[in-house]
């Protein structure tokens, strides 16, 4: 197969996977580490290269706003944020989903202020976990390409039309150069076809949309999103199939399993950590310990068969979370934990909260943290919540 | 140059007997209402509708008793100008033509929470009409002060007592300020003015690009009147002083009325009891700053 990988950044990959997309309208405002996705797609409608319309919106709550009203009238749509930006277009984002408006996002995860820090950690987006979403972390660029390519295939299926956001790994994956394969532009407009939808304001059928409903109603709308964003759950598997079939490569949908086979120890992690815990697998495994790494792509829906699949198989899990839910533990955790306690059988758990504000989790962490799930094993570590690696005085 | 000024005008003769907005649950008497109702006869059947939180929404929307008989879509409070420049935009790129886009946005909506997304609209100057209905307070949450709240008005906010007589900032400059933006038209108009204003809605629907109008829309709940007094007091308004009715075109600010004399501020504050409560003292007041605006107004702008 004759293959065009070019050399660039995962905002770059993320671009340019958006411009395979054919959105029609493009509406984001600048904010570090995303902003490189922004400039390129702006010099790719300069150049003509692209035909969509880009908007230079005064805000990222007016970014998801225009991206909405464009939805509304069935335009494809492409917005772009992180971080404070992010946060700022909440109101929005409950609202897409809400109005099922199938809008796909970049988020360049980067931490939250205060303190302020431009470096990545997964405190912005899993804050918003709630608010309809779907969600889906990504390892590397070609990942980052490909996923804007399977997102609108996703968001847009008739029994989805659900937005969806593709979270980068802010500098990490934002900024750090790969080999990027891009593929053909006939083979992307085989894969996706135009948007179609009847959730739309249009002449010939004219619609009053976004409406309010009553306490009576207000649920059964509730229940039918819900049952949207589950029915993604086949619906990634499916695009994720034809995905291999069209262009080769393949993202394991909800989870990926790395060497999980005969494991009796796991970490579980989100992002472009993944690849570090892949390498300390690999080390620990010629060591002869049966450890292995469960990647969680999506975080909405949640990959509930999967972690309990796993957690039936083997004796201890740990997860790794770049973010805290303050006064708890941190967020993948909960949602792995909840999973693992509808299987029947004892797994021992830990958390392992760090990395936040763009600090790097090492090689020699990762192997630390296999170790005490082991010394879980044999009784000699409780289960816990712990930050790794604090240069403060803890008293526990 | 506009060529706006070319097109035929709008009257009750030539207006259409269609029906866009109608079966909603606004309060009788209610001035915004009207100025919906109105708006959508001159711009007609290609139409996307846009309204933020806020009465006209809430009255309107109500699964599933709908009640626009075009295309009509509720926004985030703030967010108002921004969706509607989406749909101008999404509509553009889908390659419809001949349409109109409008937003009506209460005063709170546009003056405070949703202006920087009409700034933002302005400055790009996307294909949207903005029609501000003023009805000089939140209504929709029940009377509470915003920044087209005139001095003196008691809100829920705002009470009046021994010590305040309500609220003690003036209107914000809101035609000003948008106009300041270089806008192809923007124009204030009042529905107690009711050709005057359609043949602004007229103007601006053949304007390309952003326009404006500020809507001046009774409040029998809010402003404590009698339902059938709406046209009336927004008529009062304007023949006082309080209101004015004016235009930016081309550059240029143009005063559409210019009363030799005004009304009596006392009569037409006096029929409300958002006002009831106002010294001679505050209404000394209430006129010296319409008499500076009108002054600086007759100055520059005739
Ligand atoms: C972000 C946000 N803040 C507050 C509100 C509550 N809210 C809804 S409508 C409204 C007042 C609307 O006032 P105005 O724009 O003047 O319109 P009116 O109700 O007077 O027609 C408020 C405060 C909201 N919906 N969203
Ligand atoms: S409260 Fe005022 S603005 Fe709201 S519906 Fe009633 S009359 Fe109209
Ligand atoms: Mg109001």
């Amino acid at each position: 197969m004759k293959t065009n990988k070019i050399f660039i950044s995962g905002d770059e990959a993320a671009a340019y996977g958006v411009k395979l997309c054919r959105p029609h309208v493009i509406a984001a405002y600048p904010i570090t580490p995303q902003t490189i996705t922004v400039e390129r797609l702006s010099e790719m409608v300069e150049k003509g290269e692209m035909d969509g319309e880009y908007m230079h919106v005064e805000s990222e709550h007016s970014a998801i706003s225009v991206c909405m009203g464009a939805s509304s009238v069935g335009a494809r749509t492409f917005t772009a944020s992180s971080s404070q930006g992010l946060l700022y277009m909440a109101e929005g984002l409950h609202y897409a989903s809400g109005g099922r408006y199938p809008i796909v996002m970049m988020n360049a995860n980067r931490s939250v202020a205060l303190p302020w820090s431009i470096y990545g950690d997964h405190r912005d987006s899993l804050s918003l976990l709630d608010c309809g979403w779907i969600q889906v972390y990504v390892e590397d660029a070609q990942e980052a390409l490909d996923m804007m390519i399977q997102a609108y295939r996703i968001a847009e299926h008739k029994d989805v039309l659900t937005p969806m956001m593709v979270n980068l790994d802010g500098f990490i994956l934002t900024h750090t150069y790969e080999l990027v394969e891009i593929p053909d532009q006939q083979k992307v407009d085989e894969f996706l076809p135009a948007f179609v939808t009847p959730n739309k304001m249009s002449f010939e059928e004219p619609k009053n949309l976004a409406f309010s409903s009553k306490p009576d109603d207000n649920t059964e709308f509730k229940y039918q999103q819900n049952q949207a964003v589950l029915k993604s759950i086949d619906v990634i598997k499916e695009v994720d199939q034809e995905f291999e079939a069209t262009f080769g490569r393949k993202y394991h949908d909800m989870v990926e399993e790395y060497r999980c086979e005969d494991a009796e120890v796991v970490l579980v992690a989100i992002g472009s950590v993944c690849g570090t815990v892949r390498v300390v697998v690999d080390k620990l495994r010629e060591e002869g310990m049966k450890v292995g790494l469960l990647k969680i792509r999506f975080m909405r829906p949640f990959p509930e068969q999967e972690v309990k699949d796993l957690a039936k198989r083997v004796k201890a899990i740990g997860v790794i979370d770049k973010d805290i839910s303050f006064g708890y533990e941190g967020t993948v955790y909960t949602n792995v934990n909840s999973a693992i306690s509808k299987v029947e059988n004892y797994v021992y758990k830990s958390n392992f909260i760090g990395g936040l504000g763009g600090r790097d989790i090492t090689k020699a962490e990762i192997e630390d943290m296999f170790h005490k799930l082991y010394a879980g094993l044999d009784k000699s570590r409780e289960e816990k919540v712990e930050f790794f690696s604090l240069n403060v005085e803890t008293n526990e | 140059m506009n060529k706006v000024l070319d097109i035929p005008r709008v009257n009750a003769k030539n207006m259409t007997d269609k029906e866009f907005f109608y079966g909603h649950k606004a309060c009788a008497g209610c001035g915004g209402s009207i100025a919906v109702r109105l708006a959508l006869k001159v711009l007609g059947e290609r139409t996307y509708t846009a309204l933020p939180a806020g009465c006209m929404s809430a009255v309107g929307f109500i699964f599933p008793q709908m009640a626009f008989n075009s295309n009509a879509i509720i926004t985030t409070f703030p967010g108002a100008a921004s969706m509607a420049s989406g749909i101008a935009m999404g509509a553009k790129a889908l390659g419809q033509k001949d349409f109109k886009t409008v937003v009506f946005a209460g005063d709170g909506g546009t003056a405070d929470i949703g202006f920087q997304a009409l700034s933002g609209m302005i400055d790009r100057n996307d294909d949207v009409l903005y029609i501000c209905y003023d009805n000089e307070a939140y209504m929709n949450t029940g009377i509470q002060k915003s920044g087209l709240t005139p001095y003196g008005t008691q809100t829920t906010t705002t009470p009046a007592g021994k010590n305040l007589p309500g609220t003690l900032t003036h209107k914000k400059n809101l035609f000003e300020i948008i106009a300041a933006h270089d806008i192809a038209y923007a124009a204030t108009a009042s529905i107690g003015y009711p050709q005057d204003y359609l043949n602004k809605v007229n103007k601006a629907k053949h304007t390309k690009g952003a326009s404006f109008i500020h809507v001046y829309a009774s409040c029998p709940t809010g402003w404590g009147t009698p339902t059938e007094t709406s046209v009336e007091i927004a008529k009062d308004a304007v023949d006082c002083g309080l209101i004015f009715l004016a235009e930016y075109e081309d550059g240029e600010f143009k005063l559409n009325r210019n009363p030799k004399e005004f009304a009596s501020i006392p009569d037409y504050l006096k029929k409300q009891a958002r006002f009831k409560h106002l010294s001679d003292q505050d209404i000394e007041i209430i006129t010296e700053h319409r008499d500076k605006k009108w002054s600086r107004m007759r100055k520059h702008w005739l």
